[in-house]
């Protein structure tokens, strides 16, 4: 069954595998989709049968060869269809951020100047009806929810369900038109076209092929047993290319069933209803789940919070032992079974975890206790390292070798390499064709033997052979004493604590390091409820001067432990103040995957910045924010700066001695 | 005034119908207080009519009069081309009109999706004891009621709450599962008492958008009382406004605005 390199015309192309899956599991539940409160789902061969409609209808509007078709929505099925109905015409589907503000779609849509646009619903048509003068290309916009449409002008402007309508009536006048570009798609066709999320500077089109999807959906398939009995929840932005390798890729070569929620906020609840066997998060979804768990057993009656203390206690003791398969004693496997009956499996079930055989975390590192937590319930929790221009995977971790501080092992099929500077390369068959329309940035990428400059330093830690990223290479500078400065390693682990949701470090040519702090409104506004503290809004929690207490102790508690690492003792924070508004990708401050854009931070709260070397002790300021729908204001605040205590370097002790 | 007696078409081009309802020469006493004093008005198929008027005006009761939860003193009131008699509320709910109230009525310890079930009451045909022990007709039924409530909860992307009991939500979301009831009921005419009373400006864009939306997908008509001006300037295709019981001006929200009897009413107006 499995294809050699390129087999010509056979499961080369996403549709071949969807004709596959629709022969050999053809009743097995594809899709499922959670719609007026009931499960809708679909076979193989009811999915197969709605795309190809899908694709007719394309055809029928006059989609051709090598046009582009963007995708805008949350993830349902019919946006995972017409990615692929597409793929049928021999288009390439683009998929963006549906969160994105109109201007940032514009500059997508431009760039790749799609000429069919399928978005989710009313929201996205209106964001893509205003930026149509400045993406001329787009001549078809279809749409997925009905709802507060009907009155808009339909001439270029089509229902989803009336496209495949039209393409079921046509087809015997295009069947073989379809068929032929179907049968025409080979390994090096583009399977997809993902944009990145741009740390700095504009995003750029990741042009991925056939074979950079099917060869790592393969390889990471194998890697981690996944079968066509497995279940996911595809909930992660469809313009991630995550989520393209694991609801397309993964779940076409295996066969597995895609469950897409009902609705952004159901998320959890579905999750639990669903129970998936192979679960993928950012490290900030499980930290939001492990700060509710915390928060409601801060609020549970003194049995329940002593019962759960003590098991989690034993878990943690030897809860990873047990799932790593190392020797544990037949006393504590039994005080684990019963924790198991009282407290994790419970917990597990309340979590939508009591199903998960693999689950995965990327994008940021995730805290030690985070990590800990869950992999000490019994869930298989693993960290890899990846990138869109990898298609995903770079290394991960094989089941039985998990830690927090590594991301594991290079994956089956990559090969990885330190270049004496400490950037990470490496070069597998998934690596990306080009940057769309881009060359000088993929010749500065990518060499010509296919090796991949990720910008990010690490090292291979010797004995175990495991990957350790430390920062962004280009993020990584010099103090003016010459010491390392690595911002990212100190934010890492300030972010640790619930308190704190974001930090950004500054430091790079000075002689101290100071910060930027974004509370987290969830656990510090349950804390101020407890201890009877009043306020109003964000910004007053922000500046109560506990909370700044609170964070002041954290920050000094990071910098003993950074002050014990040699190389990096100089990157104590020694000023820091508290951020009055959330950093918000609206704002440009954060990517659309909620990476920090240090520049961007750095040049709007410059006078923050100066006020944080000079001295001062408090800062007034006025911020312009974006609102959700583009509309713009600002808020002003007078900010506190505290100090906070440094610790001696350990090395520097030991010489003074 | 134009004649429009035969329906008219609005700014934004809507084709509004014919006469709905029309209420004829109303006066409502209590004892010796007149709280509506010779008021006719129409309300038409498919439109969306306000009834504004200073605290005390008489707004509420005019739309206890519509809903048959009063019986006017004096006056008729005609549904559809007939004289309507006299009602029980359940039986004018029966003829297709639903309601929210000024200050919330729902079962606070039911969950949403129980409490707009409620709204399907009217609705059910199998008897209490069937539907007691869950049998013969009422099972179906139960499906197809819960399917056509599913629909409403959908259209009020209130999905996240499905389950909660409604006294553990905020204030603007209780006044959106109580819309939800109302629509539950499929009414042809919707009456919403102070539907935006007590919410911020965010709740209140959303509350405006799924008025306008109820009205634009479902074609409901719907009668509203609110204080918020430009609420009711931006929402209603006509107005009704009142002072102490009486009617003091009808027409688009240009017209009323206009009106110098209505800006008297609003702002005072010396007597020397």
């Amino acid at each position: 069954m499995a294809p050699e390199k390129t087999p010509a015309g056979e499961l080369c192309s996403v549709p071949a595998l969807l004709a596959r899956n629709a022969r050999v599991h053809g009743a097995s539940t594809a899709y499922r989709e959670k719609e007026f409160g009931i499960w809708q789902s679909w076979t193989w061969i009811a999915a197969a049968e709605e795309i190809r409609a899908m694709a007719l209808g394309f055809l029928a509007l006059g989609l051709e060869r090598g046009d582009f078709v963007a995708i805008i929505g949350r993830n349902r099925p019919a946006h995972y269809w017409s990615m692929i109905a597409a793929q049928m015409c021999g288009a390439i589907p683009v998929p963006l951020y549906q969160d994105a503000a109109a201007d940032e779609m514009a500059y997508v849509l431009e760039h790749c100047g799609a000429r069919f646009v399928v978005c989710g619903d009313q929201e996205q048509v209106d964001k893509v009806l205003e930026v149509h003068d400045r993406a001329p290309a787009i001549e078809q916009v279809l749409y997925n929810d009905k709802r507060g449409l009907r009155k808009y002008d339909h001439t270029n402007l089509n229902w989803l369900h009336d496209i495949q309508a039209e393409g079921r009536a046509a087809h015997t006048r295009l069947e073989t038109e379809l068929d032929a570009r179907i049968a025409e798609l080979t390994y090096d066709h583009t399977c997809v076209m993902l944009y990145t999320s741009g740390t700095t500077g504009k995003p750029k089109g990741v042009v991925l092929s056939n074979r950079n999807i099917i060869e790592t959906a393969k390889a990471s398939s194998a890697f981690d047993h996944l079968t066509d009995k497995d279940e996911v929840l595809a909930y992660l932005p469809m313009a991630w290319v995550g989520d393209f390798i694991f609801s397309i890729g993964q779940a076409m070569w295996t066969g597995f069933c895609v469950n897409c929620p009902e609705s952004a906020e159901t998320m959890m609840t579905d999750l639990r209803e669903i129970g998936p066997t192979y679960y993928f998060a950012p490290p900030r979804v499980f930290e939001g789940q492990l700060t509710n768990v915390m928060i409601r057993m801060e609020d549970a009656g003194r049995f329940k919070k002593r019962l759960f203390d003590h098991y989690m206690a034993v878990a943690r003791r030897v809860g990873p032992d047990i799932l790593d398969g190392k020797p544990v004693s037949g006393m504590d496997r039994f005080r684990y079974w019963l924790g198991d009956k009282f407290v994790y499996g419970p917990l597990k079930n309340t979590l939508g975890f009591s199903n998960v055989r693999v689950g995965y975390t990327a994008g940021e590192a995730i805290g030690p206790e985070i990590f800990d937590f869950y992999r000490s319930l019994g869930i298989n929790l693993k960290q890899l390292y990846g990138q869109t221009e990898a298609g995903v995977f770079i290394t991960q971790q094989p089941d039985g070798q998990v830690r927090s501080d590594t991301v594991g092992v290079p994956s089956p099929g990559v090969e990885v390499r330190i270049a004496d500077n400490g950037e990470v390369f490496y070069r597998s068959p998934g690596v990306f064709v080009e940057y769309y329309k881009n060359p000088e940035s993929t010749a500065s990428t990518k060499d010509a033997e296919g090796w991949v400059a990720t910008g990010d330093a690490g090292f291979f830690e010797e004995g175990t052979g495991h990957l350790r990223i430390i920062d962004r290479a280009k993020d990584v500078g010099k103090m003016a004493d010459g010491s390392l400065f690595a911002p990212k390693y100190v934010e890492n682990k300030l972010k640790f604590y619930p308190d704190i949701l974001e930090a950004v470090v500054f430091g790079s040519g000075r002689d101290t390091c100071t910060a930027f702090i974004n509370i987290d409104l969830t656990a510090v506004g349950n804390w101020a409820e407890r201890n009877n503290i009043a306020y109003a809004s964000y910004q007053e929690l922000a500046g109560h001067p506990r909370v700044l207490d609170t964070i002041q102790s954290h920050i000094e508690e990071v910098n003993r432990s950074v002050a014990e690492d040699p190389m990096l003792s100089g990157c104590q924070v020694h000023r820091f103040l508290i951020l009055h508004k959330e950093l918000d990708a609206d704002d440009g401050e954060l990517t659309r995957t909620r990476k920090v854009r240090r520049n961007i931070i750095a040049e709007k709260f410059d006078d923050l910045i100066n006020a944080l070397y000079n001295g001062s002790e408090t800062v007034f300021t006025e911020t312009e924010v974006t609102y959700e729908d583009g509309r713009k204001g600002s808020i002003k605040a007078t900010l506190t700066i505290r100090d906070a205590a440094v610790s001696e370097p350990q090395h520097k002790r030991m010489a003074a001695e | 005034m134009k004649d429009m007696s035969e329906g008219y078409t609005t700014a934004d081009g809507r084709k509004i119908g014919g006469t709905m309802m029309e209420m004829k020469n109303i006066t409502l006493r209590f004892g010796g207080v007149v709280a509506i004093k010779d008021i006719s008005f129409d309300i038409r198929e498919g439109e969306i009519r306000a009834i504004i008027g200073p605290n005390g005006a008489g707004k509420s009761s005019m739309l206890n009069v519509i809903s048959g939860f009063y019986i006017p003193s004096e006056g008729e009131v005609w549904f559809h081309g007939s004289k309507r008699p006299q009602m029980k509320p359940y039986q004018v709910a029966q003829q297709g009109i639903a309601r929210t109230f000024q200050n919330i009525a729902l079962f606070k310890g039911m969950s949403t999706l129980d409490n707009m079930m409620t709204g399907r009451m009217t609705r059910m045909k199998s008897s209490m004891a069937q539907q007691a022990m869950w049998w013969g007709k009422a099972q179906k039924e139960e499906s197809e009621h819960r399917e056509a409530v599913e629909k409403i909860i959908d259209f009020l992307e209130i999905q996240a709450i499905r389950k909660t009991p409604v006294g553990r939500l905020p204030y603007g979301l209780q006044k959106r599962v109580e819309l939800g009831r109302a629509l539950a009921a499929e009414p042809k005419l919707l009456l919403l008492d102070e539907p935006m009373a007590g919410m911020n400006v965010e709740e209140k864009e959303d509350m405006s958008r799924f008025i306008l939306d109820v009205n634009d997908e479902f074609g409901t008509t719907i009668a509203l009382i609110e204080h918020d001006m430009g609420v009711v300037m931006d929402l209603s295709d006509r107005v009704v406004v009142m002072d102490y019981g009486k009617k003091i001006g009808d027409g688009t929200p240009d017209e009323v605005r206009n009106n110098q009897d209505v800006i008297d009413a609003y702002l005072g107006v010396s007597h020397d």
